[in-house]
């Protein structure tokens, strides 16, 4: 599989990046000529004209100039394509980062984040081989053997059409051992994919392995998985290799084919020794740039595969394509309307959201409840406009949200997510997320109204203690109450929040209720809701099924018209009086 | 330098090999200089036009050449290949040998998953070792030598000249590049880990950045890494650059440099004209076995780095070990912890404080407690994967140090809190608690832990692969397989840590009432931070802070109104089905 002209352009990763790796390879292909031609001069008049050293001490010195000029050459050749190499990667990492930003947390969610954060990062350096010599052989290899086979059909016909002659053969039984081959690699790589995925596997589960007295047993295992693995990689090397082996042949035996006719043909006194010498100083330069091109295939293969994923994400259109002018953002409390509301997610029939509408006064609490998939999460995103309604309007304080630019509305909504990403970094930064430019006692003053500077004040460096990946770790319940600091930091008239489902600690679970309690005075909330005590003390419950809103209304209500929500709340639950 | 060579100790049951693949390289480099100089004799020794006759061993040569070279290539590639994966396989056999006595007390130093993942990269970076590092210089060095003797037969002087070149081209260069990269190199792997880290960052907490606003600072951070990991490699692009420039100029230059310094010796007679293209051709040659030896020292740094992981790891002492005279099994298939006091480290609070209870056949014991109460550890303690501080644990009465390992192991079935599955048939997965299992027993395990169905489900029934590389299961499933693995081992003690954590209420009331059911003759010890089944359990612990300060059954301990309780109310504040 190789990288389509099509997707290569789209990557920024063109043939025309590396136009000056090409130039220097040409000229240095026409000083290698010259080079040659030297040398075989010098050597012809030595040989077959008797000269003294003297008399060729001017080709000599303008061979020893040649070889200057090649050096540069060569070095301004391989640096301008590894300096094109790094630049494209840099362009291309840039713009995939832009990109993802555009898309949103709805693209990039659950398993996925793990697969893009590496073809953002090891996927794009796997390119480099791809840019830095595989790009450049594919002129080089086809523009080198034209102009040395123009310098031997200006000293012998005869050669030039034996070079031109095996040259086509090469490819054309490359691709057929290739395609033989390709069936057998196929047929060996699952097993090999399996057996790697073992050794893992082993090491990781080492701890239960042992537990069951099998420790030592898969020591067995290991060792006969380890010797398969070894096998099989040798039989599907066995084949992988023939292509190399058509390769070599073939040019050698062109070389040995032209030798010999040089030879024969110098007999019959047909052709002169400097001209032969020199034909055959330039035969395996003429072979060299195909022997090379073979070489850098597992560049190309394995850059067509991170290329393809790139490409991918790329072409992936960005759900809520920003507004051109966008009115402002109201300012001061926030009222929301949903009118009618509907999202279906692309390539799905069926909506996630379907008709939801509902009203968020200024100040008020609303709970929103629902079996997982019922839409909660999805409701949440078209919110903060991470999600784009396929259906209906959303309004806020009567201005359509879809005039409204995303970045300007998502200045004016605080989110507390149930499992809040701790950046790499110090608690501080990571409060200040919520206001870049805040002060430490601000920063502390918002920790201290979430709840969270108790456990602050035990770590080892207080505000400056590191956490995220690699730093101190947090349980759940500490790191939720960073986000409420966040929250307080900035200081939104809109509050979205999802609350933990599972337990916390006593102690987290108090400090979060009243963070929470405080959060809320005189902003708009949405939350949801997993505990019975936010449920009960909400100005509106909203229950979620399929994506339908089927009830809303205070608790007592609900709960007495044997709906949807008493069905959820369970028959055995204590009601508060 | 050592640990270069520690590992190609590895190599020494294939020595034949090695040196098969050794003379096999030694041969194609021949055959390469040997085609091309040869065919510089042919025509030269042509244009004197002597008989076709005294022409054939020459052109008889230059054909051997031609077709042996590419064989020879195959050859040496397939033989030198088998070494380096001969090489792996010793590597990661031996490995697993020396981690398995460790695992998992004495790696607990070491972050798990990544480290794991990290050291099975390493012991493929070692793929470099003999390939690019080994094979290449020991090649090189012989096929130079060579060719440096064989110009000193022509004459001396042929030899002196050629040497100091072919000294830089193959030590020279490579030091070229140390000198001038090796430093900023360093930066390089830092950088990177920076850069991956941002990424990480930026996609996994894209939400909150999103919502606070933060792209341009995500965008600056990166272009600003991206800027330095830039300048540090467009350095090293230079240098390689350079490097390849010099040693293109040195191949050349040598040529000229023979055929400059002999042209004096043809002209007076003490070399034959004829040879002056074949040594010219020649010793051009001879540099391309030199050029690969550019990257040997980077390749070197990598393999040191990486078997200096692996060694470090491999080399430490488990902490845990076989008593020296051990007692036999035991009869009884009591449980007991007696004053059992632990740390996982000297410096830190101890995680359990003078902990006494005991499981008996037949009996059902609950630990329940907050996270971070030391739950976990109890586990451990009894699988001897750590061993007490003070205190003892005993099975059967005999105190557990004074019985083998195996012995252990063997009287506990556990479920574990991370769960542990292979990538293999799910048959395999369950054999592993007991491999002479029957078809029935299997079916009978899978039906106990609510996961029949899954059988059924699946394209090739028990004999579908799962894990990684196979059907990936949900967390509820995998714990539900950890289950009727630990259901089919036929140990007296059934312990579960958080087994049934990532079950829906209605599932996880089953699955204990299942598998209670069908442990009413073995001890069960089930460690929960989810009061579920509490009233089946004829005794529950409640574990605060690495403490027993509440013990008794269920309804004792909901009247005492105490820690037991709170944890109850607790529970009960969650709404029911989410």
């Amino acid at each position: 599989m190789e990288m389509t002209r099509n997707v290569a352009r789209q990557l920024g990763l063109g043939s025309r990046i590396v136009a000056p790796a090409v130039v220097f390879g040409v000229l240095n292909t026409a000083a290698l000529v010259a080079e040659m031609w030297l040398l075989s001069r010098v050597v012809a008049d030595v040989f077959v004209g008797h000269d003294h050293v003297a008399t060729v001490v001017p080709l000599l010195s303008l061979l020893a100039l040649t070889l200057v000029l090649r050096a540069a050459l060569v070095t301004a050749r391989d640096a301008s394509a590894g300096l094109a190499a790094i630049r494209a990667r840099g362009r291309l990492r840039r713009r995939v980062i832009d990109h993802l930003l555009a898309l949103g947390p709805a693209y990039a969610r659950g398993e996925r984040t793990g697969e893009l954060v590496a073809a953002t990062t090891e996927g794009i350096d796997r390119l480099d081989p791809y840019v830095s010599r595989y790009l450049p052989q594919t002129i080089l290899g086809l523009a080198i053997p034209l102009i040395i086979a123009v310098a031997v059909l200006t000293q012998d016909w005869v050669s030039a059409t034996l070079l031109l002659v095996t040259a086509p053969i090469i490819p054309l039984l490359m691709i057929l051992v290739g395609s033989y081959a390709e069936g057998h690699i196929q047929q060996q790589w699952e097993a090999l994919a399996r057996l790697s995925a073992h050794f893992l596997d082993a090491l990781q589960g080492l701890p239960t392995l042992k537990a069951f007295g099998r420790g030592k047993a898969e020591q067995a295992t290991i060792s006969r998985i380890s010797h398969d693995f070894r096998d099989r990689t040798m039989r599907v090397l066995r084949f992988a290799f023939l292509s190399g082996l058509v390769l070599e042949f073939i040019t050698a035996g062109a070389i040995a084919l032209i030798a010999v006719t040089l030879g024969v043909r110098l007999l019959s006194g047909s052709i002169s020794f400097e001209r032969a010498f020199f034909v055959l100083l330039l035969t395996p330069e003429y072979y060299r740039p195909l022997r090379e091109l073979g070489q850098h295939r597992h560049a190309a293969m394995e850059g067509a595969v991170s290329g393809n994923r790139l490409a991918e994400i790329l072409a992936t259109p960005v759900a809520s394509p920003q507004p051109d002018n966008g009115v402002p953002a109201p300012a001061g409390p926030i009222r929301l309307e949903l009118d009618a509301v509907s999202y279906t997610y692309p390539g799905r029939s069926r909506p996630a959201l379907a008709d939801v509408s509902l009203a968020l006064p200024v100040g008020t609490r609303t709970a929103l409840v629902g079996r997982s998939g019922s839409g909660k999460s999805t409701l949440l995103n078209v919110l903060m406009g991470f999600l784009t309604a396929t259906g209906g309007e959303i309004l806020v304080n009567g201005v359509p949200l879809s005039t409204i630019a995303p970045e300007e509305w998502r200045s004016r909504i605080s989110f507390v997510p149930q499992r809040p990403h701790l950046f790499h970094g110090s608690i501080a930064e990571n409060i200040a997320l919520g206001g870049p430019e805040a002060r430490l006692d601000e920063i502390e003053w918002a920790a201290e109204l979430a709840g969270a500077m108790d456990f602050i004040q035990s770590l080892p460096e207080r505000t400056t203690t590191l956490i995220g990946d690699g730093g101190a770790r947090l349980s759940g319940g500490e790191a939720q109450r960073l986000a409420i600091a966040r929250a307080f930091l900035k200081d939104a008239p809109l509050v979205l929040f999802d609350e933990p489902t599972s337990n916390l600690d006593p102690r987290s679970e108090t400090l979060i209720r009243g963070a929470l309690e405080r959060l809320t005075q005189g902003r708009t909330l949405l939350v949801v809701a997993h505990r019975l005590n936010t449920i009960y003390t909400a100005d509106n419950i909203v229950v979620l099924e399929e994506g339908r809103l089927v009830e809303q209304g205070r608790h007592a209500d609900l709960l007495g018209s044997g709906g949807a929500y008493s069905r959820l709340h369970g028959p055995g639950r204590l009601v508060p009086a | 330098m050592t640990t270069v060579v520690r590992v190609l100790s590895f190599l020494r049951p294939y020595r034949l090999r090695v040196l098969a693949a050794i003379a096999l390289g030694c041969a194609t480099v021949a055959a390469n200089i040997g085609l091309v100089a040869v065919a510089g004799y042919l025509i030269a020794a042509a244009a004197l036009k002597p008989a076709l006759l005294a022409l054939s061993v020459p052109i008889y040569l230059v054909r051997f050449f031609g077709v042996t070279r590419a064989f020879l290539r195959y050859g040496e590639r397939l033989v030198s290949h088998s070494v380096t994966f001969a090489l792996l396989a010793e590597m990661r056999i031996w490995f697993y040998s020396r981690l398995e006595p460790l695992a998992p007390a004495s790696l607990s130093m070491h972050r798990t998953g990544d480290v794991l993942a990290r050291m099975v990269k390493d012991i493929d970076e070692l793929e470099n070792v003999y390939l690019r590092v080994f094979s290449p210089l020991i090649v090189a060095l012989v096929t130079a030598s060579a060719v440096a003797v064989l110009l000193g037969v022509f004459n001396l002087w042929l030899m002196l000249v050629a040497i100091p070149f072919l000294l830089l081209a193959g030590l020279g260069v490579p030091l070229l590049g140390r000198a001038l990269a090796a430093r900023v190199g360093e930066d390089l792997p830092h950088i990177r880990g920076e850069l991956s880290a941002q990424a990480v960052d930026s996609i996994q907490g894209m939400q909150d950045l999103l919502i606070f606003g933060r792209e341009a600072s995500v965008r600056g951070r990166i272009a600003a890494l991206e800027r330095q990991s830039g300048s540090v490699e467009r350095r090293l692009t230079r240098v390689a650059a350079l490097q390849s420039g010099i040693g293109d100029f040195l191949a050349a230059g040598c040529a000229t440099a023979v055929v400059t310094v002999a042209i004096p010796l043809v002209t007076t007679g003490r070399i034959g004209g004829v040879y002056l293209a074949f040594l010219a051709v020649m010793t051009l040659a001879t540099f391309e076995v030199l050029q690969p030896l550019a990257t040997v020292f980077p390749l070197m740094d990598r393999t040191r780095t990486s078997g200096d992981r692996l060694f470090e790891i491999a080399d430490s002492q488990p902490n845990v070990r076989e008593a020296a005279q051990t007692i036999s099994a035991p009869l009884d298939i009591d449980l007991e912890f007696s004053h059992v006091s632990f740390a996982y480290n000297a410096d830190m609070p101890p995680v359990l404080d003078d902990v006494t209870f005991s499981v008996r056949r037949g009996m059902h014991v609950a630990v329940v407690g907050a996270s971070g109460s030391g739950k976990s550890t109890l586990l451990s303690l009894a699988l001897r994967f750590w061993d007490v501080d003070a205190g003892m644990v005993k099975f059967g009465g005999a105190d557990a140090r004074q019985l083998t390992l195996d012995a252990v192991r063997a009287q506990i079935s556990v479920v574990m809190q991370e769960v542990a599955l292979f990538t293999d048939t799910l048959r395999n997965n369950l054999r592993i608690a007991r491999p002479d299992a029957t078809e029935a027993d299997l079916l009978w395990a899978l039906d106990t832990a609510c996961l029949g169905d899954l059988v059924d489900r699946l394209p090739d029934g028990l004999d579908s692969w799962i894990g990684e590389q196979g059907l990936q299961l949900s967390g509820g499933e995998r714990q539900r397989l950890a289950i009727a693995r630990a259901l089919l081992k036929t140990a007296p003690i059934l312990a579960l840590d958080e087994a049934t954590a990532n079950l829906d209420p209605i599932t996880e009331a089953t699955v204990l009432s299942q598998l209670l059911a069908a442990a009413t003759d073995r001890a069960v010890l089930l460690i929960t931070h989810r009061l579920v089944a509490m009233e089946e359990m004829d005794e529950i612990l409640v574990l605060d802070r690495g403490r027993i300060v509440e013990r008794g059954t269920h309804a004792e301990l909901v009247d005492s109104r105490g820690a037991y309780w709170r944890l109850q109310e607790a529970q009960n504040e969650l709404f029911a089905i989410t």
